[in-house]
């Protein structure tokens, strides 16, 4: 076995209305800073063992599917890295 | 017996006991981590901020064991109906399509909505006609539905929205809004009609001292 970090990035589908991100970039333009447009995303980074990166990268896409993204309103991706 | 499911942060639970009692139905509020009880004739998800809506509003809930006994109680025929957090939960599992997520304004928002039946044959809306206006409160920060438009046309076309948003007369408007919900959607059944959930608070205007009994009719079909 070895040790990974799983690193799980779960962000709004394009097109999802982000109230939260948009009251964000506002406040951004209030403090004088110009942009386009500002996104957040959730990160999760988990640790664990697994017996090569691609079954730690599929225990952290399950983990994504069943828990830590709504496939309803999210896209998430997953990177594995040796820890 | 009515069972109304309390978890950790759950705080409408009394109020649901108390409006079914008005009611007429038999009601009792069921700590989650004892299961429901084998005698359960109709399940409420109440209201409330279960698991400090940690990850999303209803993520954490949603997984939890209790769920899958309302999963199987629902596909019994049991009626299920899940309010506010209880409809976030409801989606979250799965139980009704879409999602409850952060309302367009960013903010928690307690006020008092007018809602349109969208049709009076299912047993949530069988007190009231189609197009009926009733006045219900909302207290949510995450009451936006929110649906892949495919998904959205789909429930549309299997008629599974029973309440929109809209002004005092009827109509359906973007000002009526309250929190930006695709279709002004408030509420949705799942699979069966025997399953809905709703984000406006059936249970606060079920009293006539607290300024209104429109919700009473939702109640009853657990009466």
């Amino acid at each position: 076995m070895t040790a990974y970090t799983a690193t799980v990035t779960v962000r709004l589908k394009r097109g999802v209305l982000d109230p939260e991100a948009e009251t964000t970039k506002q406040a951004l333009e209030r403090l004088g800073f110009e942009l386009e447009a500002l996104r957040s995303a959730d990160r999760f980074e988990v640790d664990l063992d697994a017996a090569d990166a691609d079954a730690a990268a599929e225990r952290a896409d399950e983990m994504a599917e069943r828990l830590l993204a709504n496939p309803t309103i999210h896209d998430y991706d997953v990177t594995v890295e040796e820890r | 017996m009515i069972s109304v499911v309390r978890f950790g942060g759950s705080n409408c639970d009394r109020d649901a006991v108390r409006a079914l009692d008005a009611v007429g139905a038999d009601a009792e509020i069921v700590w989650h981590e004892d299961g429901l009880p084998a005698d359960t004739e109709g399940v409420v998800l109440p209201g409330g901020f279960s698991y400090g809506d940690y990850l999303r509003a209803g993520a954490m809930a949603a997984r939890s064991p209790i769920v899958e006994d309302v999963r199987a109680a629902a596909e019994r025929g049991v009626p299920v109906l899940g309010i506010c957090n209880g409809a976030q939960i409801g989606c979250e599992a799965g139980l009704t399509p879409g999602a409850f997520t952060t309302n367009r304004s960013a903010r928690f928002q307690c006020e008092h909505v007018h809602l349109r039946v969208e049709r009076a044959d299912t047993p949530w809306t069988a007190a009231y006609d189609e197009g009926d206006v009733v006045e219900f409160p909302i207290a949510h920060g995450e009451g936006r539905f929110e649906i892949p438009d495919d998904e959205l046309a789909a429930i549309e076309d299997e008629n599974r929205v029973i309440l929109r948003y809209c002004d005092a007369d009827g109509n359906v408007t973007e000002e009526s809004n309250p929190n930006g919900s695709k279709h002004n959607v408030a509420g949705v059944l799942g699979d069966d009609e025997t399953v809905a959930v709703m984000m406006p608070h059936p249970e606060r205007a079920a009293l006539p001292l607290l300024g209104g009994t429109d919700g009473r009719g939702v109640l009853e079909a657990f009466a």
